[in-house]
């Protein structure tokens, strides 16, 4: 007789919804504690994030986000300190500079806006982050899984 | 045109005869028709040898970085004085070295010439349909091409301008140390950015369609970036292991972040000089993808590429009231 798989979700995609990875590059010193004292305060929000921590927002090299989406995230999100909050100073000013070209640029070549997005989350603002990750999340949900620029099935 | 060149040589003698510079750069005639070659003289008697035509399609300004980099193990440069023969995109491609101090102004000589527009070879082959071209000359605006049976045909020059030379706003040298007077260089003819604007109108599938064609041609040769002078790093990201920025296969996806990689660094500091679309074998169509980025630089942060040393480069500087509107 043959034996009934435990459905414990599965690891085959078929066998259960579909949940949008994101990859979240967080800046240390504002969204990354932000993010820290969402845990801290018990807010929920979607587990859907992988975080990578960097020092400040305008380390997030453009190839950074195009690699994760070569690589099976289905979106990305950067986030750093507010206008003025930068612990270095202007870290987040050069890297909003860089991040609207880039943002336009890869709308231009047919990347759903929405994919990639940027927010600012200080240390303080636990709720915002927990908001803005159920935002993002819902966004590339509607979206559905990535498919352009996706090493080795690009559609 | 003809005057330009004779002026052009003698500049040159007297430079390299007073020892002005050690080294010049300018085109001579090249061994196939409708094409000049970059050449290096460093001898007064070779200044003869120099053109000055609508075939100088190459962006000489690529040679500099390289010819005063130093030394990886002593950290020392040779001392040399350089001349470079300049048309208006090249000029303004050196004013970008110069701003990223790739090359020390008190060792160039900048030869400037006021550029009428260049041909673009392609179009005059694509014209003659197959027909095997052996000779070229320019006369009177008009290009004379002899084919393989004798044959002369005339085309009118002003229909086989290069695409970047119909939209130049800059035919005359932003900066120079000489200016080789010459016929006053032509307007720009047409609106500048109508095929960007084109592609963003049509819809996001329309525009990754175009993308993925135009991908899908390309054949990973990296003329698009050796040609470029702005690609002067000793080693680029998209041949570093260390890390691997871009995977080295021809998977369709490592093509794209190859490319999305080179635009991007292209970023505030393309003059769109075309020597990335003259270079490419594959004839993709690179420049609307790097004027895309002229245009936003332009619109977002109201910069306009290689017309001052001293304005600083628009990604590392910023403005306090910068667009937000895109950050949640
Ligand atoms: S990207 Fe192309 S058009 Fe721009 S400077 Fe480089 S070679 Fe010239
Ligand atoms: S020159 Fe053309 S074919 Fe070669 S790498 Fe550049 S785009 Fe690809």
């Amino acid at each position: 007789m043959e034996k009934k798989k435990p459905n414990n979700g599965g690891d085959q995609p078929q066998n259960r919804q579909w949940q949008p990875k994101i990859v979240a590059f967080l800046c240390h010193w504002c969204s990354y504690a932000g993010a820290d004292l969402a845990g801290i305060s018990r807010i929920q929000y979607p587990p859907n994030i992988r975080v990578i921590r960097v020092p400040c927002s305008s380390r997030v090299n453009p190839l950074h986000i195009i690699k994760a989406l070569q690589h099976g995230a289905d979106g990305v999100l950067v986030s750093g300190c507010h206008p003025g909050d930068c612990h270095y100073g202007s870290g987040n000013y050069l890297a909003r500079r860089k991040f609207a070209l880039l943002k336009r640029f890869l709308e231009f070549i047919g990347i759903e806006p929405g994919r990639v997005q940027f927010s600012w989350v200080s240390a303080a603002e636990g709720q915002k982050f927990a908001s803005v990750i159920e935002e993002v999340v819902e966004d590339v949900r509607k979206l559905g899984p990535a498919r352009r620029l996706v090493k080795n099935s690009v559609k | 045109m003809k005057q330009i060149q004779s002026r052009l040589r003698q500049t040159a003698r007297q430079l390299l005869s007073e020892g002005k510079v050690d080294l010049l750069i300018g085109y001579r005639q090249g061994s196939l028709p409708l094409k000049t070659t970059p050449c290096f003289v460093s001898q007064e008697e070779e200044a003869v040898g120099l053109v000055w035509n609508s075939f100088c399609t190459n962006n000489l300004a690529v040679y500099l970085p390289g010819l005063f980099r130093p030394d990886p193990r002593s950290r020392k440069r040779e001392e040399k004085k350089v001349g470079i023969v300049v048309k208006g995109c090249d000029c303004r491609s050196v004013v970008g070295h110069l701003k990223e101090d790739q090359v020390p102004r008190e060792d160039l000589v900048i030869i400037g010439v006021p550029c009428q527009g260049m041909i673009d070879e392609k179009k005059i082959v694509a014209k003659l349909e197959g027909k095997e071209i052996i000779k070229a000359k320019e006369q009177d605006g008009q290009i004379l091409v002899v084919d393989e049976k004798g044959q002369e045909i005339r085309l009118a020059k002003g229909n086989f301008l290069r695409d970047s030379c119909q939209v130049c706003q800059h035919p005359v040298p932003p900066l120079y140390d000489i200016l080789i007077e010459g016929e006053t260089a032509r307007q720009a003819l047409s609106d500048e950015y109508a095929e960007v604007k084109e592609l963003e109108e049509r819809s996001i599938d329309q525009r990754w369609e175009f993308f993925q064609r135009e991908m899908s041609k390309c054949i990973r040769c990296y003329a698009c970036r050796n040609a470029c002078p702005l690609c002067y790093c000793p080693e680029c990201f998209a041949e570093q292991s260390q890390p691997r920025w871009v995977g080295t296969t021809d998977d369709p996806s490592d093509i794209m972040a190859f490319h999305l990689g080179r635009i991007f660094h292209t970023a505030g500091r393309c003059v769109d000089c075309g020597a990335c679309e003259a270079a490419c074998p594959m004839g993709i169509e690179l420049r609307k993808l790097t004027r895309k980025l002229i245009k936003d630089v332009e619109e977002l942060f109201g910069y306009e590429t290689g017309v001052s040393v001293e304005e600083p480069p628009p990604l590392a500087t910023y403005k306090l009231d910068d667009d937000d509107e895109f950050i949640k």
